[in-house]
């Protein structure tokens, strides 16, 4: 899509071109070749120049409704049609549908014999005539230096050239010419001065036993164009240049924030998880977990309904799934409903700019919106270290601009800093998760730390990270002032704890005890007390009783006495 | 020395292989064609009168053969016979070369 847009900006400028449809290709010269003119595609042998000037041809007759005549000097039509059937293109069935003249122009040197003064007006006439019968737009000689080697005299030669290239540009067709490199120039007979407009150069090297094949427009007049050298590849659709998506940070940042699968690690992350479009980093040393973190985090997309790719660069799929089951992570099922998608290779099958183009397509097809690799450290043979950090940024950039998050795990060797990304993209990523190994008390334990995580508040606190029946969990490390304690230490220290809690409850049973016991004396006596006192009122109470019995008691005796003593009484009375 | 050749020679004549079975193929009326078709018809007089079968191709006029007859310099000649076929491309101005490229002896007088 990105690509049909472009085109149609390229076709739009000043000046007018003629797209490839190669893929990438004509997003670096904005637009395809330009049109009407001559472009030279020069490289050594086996780079890939035959193939794309063909596929310049098939793609003008199939999509662009641009007929064109292929003229070759090396292969024949048969083979021809041979080498390129195994990329969709059906070169008899154009030809026959009179979208296509291919033509091998077969020169033996050893039959000719020079008698004079010659021009090539029998190779115009031909082309002419190619053009004329299909009314063709698009022209390409396949390699027209081999003129050079076929005939004699090239001064003759030259000239002939020269006459031929202006005579293309009056004929109006977009033409491409390859050409082998040279020693020292970029094609072996010097033809590049005569096509001024368009230059690209193929290259195809192999180094540490990896190819690479890489594209540079050299030359683009009055267009702007890339100017870097792109890695390209051939696939089974043909070439593709690497993506060239972003030259800019355009993507937007996403506020969406996407559980990491593990819920202590989003808490971790203020409690939420990762940015959505963001890239995540998780570097650790051998066996630390990485591997885990990732699968938290595709068993959490899959679980949204949501789809991830997985490449594997070090385990196969089904050892993958099997290392997974063994932590509780059943990862089986998303990948049988079509959620998950694995993309297993080892890092040494093809070369960076392979991995990538496979990478891409496998994006593209699948259309996930997390994306995987385990581990990006794996490529670290594959290139040098600039390079395949080139080849992390593209990717990288690609997924931003598509807003597919990313989690890449990177091994880290023990004898580096720990921070250290072998491949140094730290700077590109987003969350970057260190695990690490705590060595303790005659122990390995992991830690995990969040190194950084742009954009949102994160815990700085390193937690214990322990792989269990039921995946991943972390587990606050004991922080205190012995330091941070992990693994049995922290156990040990958390027995201690408690044994000491123990021991305070103890004590406070006891102290509530002997309180207990206290009260219930406080209380028997408090109790002999009041049976005291209570003996005391009915003591008291017994005394005033007999004391008014007493009385009584007298008062009888004395009236019993004044009954006795009549006269007593009145006496008393009187006297009273 | 010559007795044998010149038997040999006469030999071809009178046998189909020893016919010059030829084509000339041009590009209209220039100065390079005109050339050429007047060289060969010279050359062909002079030493192979009888025993040859000329036709000149005029791509212009049918500009297909050049793809069917794989020609790329203009004018070329094709020596279809005697095997083996052999193109010779310029004015076949440079007879010396001709000749030994038709295999015609040169010493022969």
């Amino acid at each position: 899509m990105k690509l049909e847009r472009r085109v149609e900006e390229g076709v739009g400028s000043r000046l007018p071109k003629s797209p490839t449809g190669i893929r990438g290709l004509d997003e670096i010269t904005q637009g395809g070749l330009p049109a009407g003119r001559s472009t030279l595609v020069c490289g050594n042998a086996g780079c890939g120049k035959t193939l794309l000037s063909m596929e310049f041809l098939v793609h003008g007759a199939r999509e662009y409704s641009e007929p064109g005549v292929f003229l070759g000097f090396e292969e024949t039509v048969e083979d021809l049609a041979a080498n390129v059937a195994s990329l969709g293109f059906d070169l008899k069935g154009l030809m026959a549908e009179g979208k296509l003249v291919v033509d091998h122009v077969y020169i033996e040197r050893s039959e000719i014999e020079e008698t004079g003064a010659y021009d090539l007006e029998g190779l115009f006439v031909r082309l002419g005539h190619a053009i004329d019968t299909i009314g063709a737009r698009r022209v390409v000689l396949d390699t027209l230096e081999a003129l050079f080697s076929g005939l004699p005299n090239p001064h003759i030669l030259r000239a002939e050239l020269r006459r031929l290239f202006r005579w293309l540009k009056q004929r109006g067709v977009t033409a491409v010419i390859t050409g082998e490199s040279g020693a020292s120039t970029l094609t072996r007979y010097g033809i590049e001065e005569y096509v001024s407009d368009c230059v690209i150069v193929l290259d195809h090297r192999v180094a540490e036993q990896v190819s690479t094949r890489r594209l540079h427009v050299m030359k683009y007049r009055g267009s702007l164009h890339g100017t870097n050298e792109y890695p390209f590849m051939i696939d089974e659709h043909g070439i593709v240049v690497l993506p060239v998506t972003s030259l800019g940070l355009e993507h937007e940042g996403l506020e969406e924030r996407i559980p990491t699968g593990v819920s202590q690690l989003d808490a971790m992350l203020g409690g939420e998880g990762y940015y959505r479009g963001s890239s995540v980093l998780v570097s650790g040393t051998a066996g630390t977990g990485k591997t885990s973190i990732a699968a938290h985090f595709a068993d959490a997309t899959c679980r949204r309904g949501e789809r991830c790719l997985y490449f594997l660069f070090e385990e196969s799929s089904s050892q993958f799934l099997r290392n997974m089951r063994s932590i509780g992570l059943d990862l089986k099922p998303w990948s049988g409903q079509g959620l998950l998608r694995f993309y297993a290779a080892r890092p040494t099958l093809y070369g960076l700019e392979g991995h990538l183009a496979t990478a891409l397509k496998e994006i593209n097809a699948f259309d996930p919106s997390v994306v995987i690799v385990d581990p990006i450290s794996a490529f670290q043979g594959s290139g040098r270290p600039t390079e395949v950090k080139a080849m992390l940024i593209r990717l990288v950039d690609y997924l931003k601009s598509r807003g597919i998050t990313m989690l890449l795990t990177n091994l880290t060797s023990a004898a580096t800093a720990i921070e250290h990304t072998e491949v140094e993209i730290s700077s590109l990523i987003d969350t970057w998760l260190l695990l690490r190994e705590i060595e303790l008390s005659g122990e390995r334990n992991r830690g995990l730390y969040v190194i950084k995580s742009r954009g949102t508040a994160h815990s700085n606190q390193i937690r214990e990270f322990l792989l269990t029946d039921n995946g991943v969990q972390l587990v606050e490390a004991y922080v205190g002032l012995e330091g941070v304690l992990t693994g049995s230490a922290r156990l040990a220290q958390e027995a201690r704890e408690q044994a000491q809690v123990l021991e305070l409850e103890q004590e406070l049973e006891r102290s509530q005890a002997s309180l207990e016991r206290k009260r219930r004396s406080l209380e028997s006596q408090l109790e002999t007390l009041r049976s005291e006192l209570a003996a005391n009122e009915a003591e008291s109470e017994r005394l005033l009783r007999q004391r008014e019995e007493r009385h009584e008691r007298l008062a009888g005796y004395r009236s019993a006495m004044e009954r006795s003593r009549r006269v007593d009484h009145d006496v008393d009375e009187e006297t009273r | 020395m010559t007795d044998p050749v010149h038997a040999f020679e006469e030999m071809l004549a009178q046998s189909d292989e020893g016919k010059y079975k030829l084509r000339l193929y041009v590009t209209g009326h220039t100065p390079q064609s005109n050339r050429a078709v007047e060289n060969l018809k010279k050359l062909c007089e002079a030493r192979l009168k009888d025993r040859y079968e000329l036709t000149v191709v005029d791509l212009f006029q049918e500009p297909e053969r050049a793809k069917g007859d794989q020609i790329v310099a203009a004018p070329t000649l094709i020596k279809e016979l005697p095997l083996p076929l052999r193109r010779l491309i310029g004015d076949l101005s440079d007879t010396n070369r001709v000749l030994l490229a038709l295999d015609i002896k040169t010493e022969e007088g």
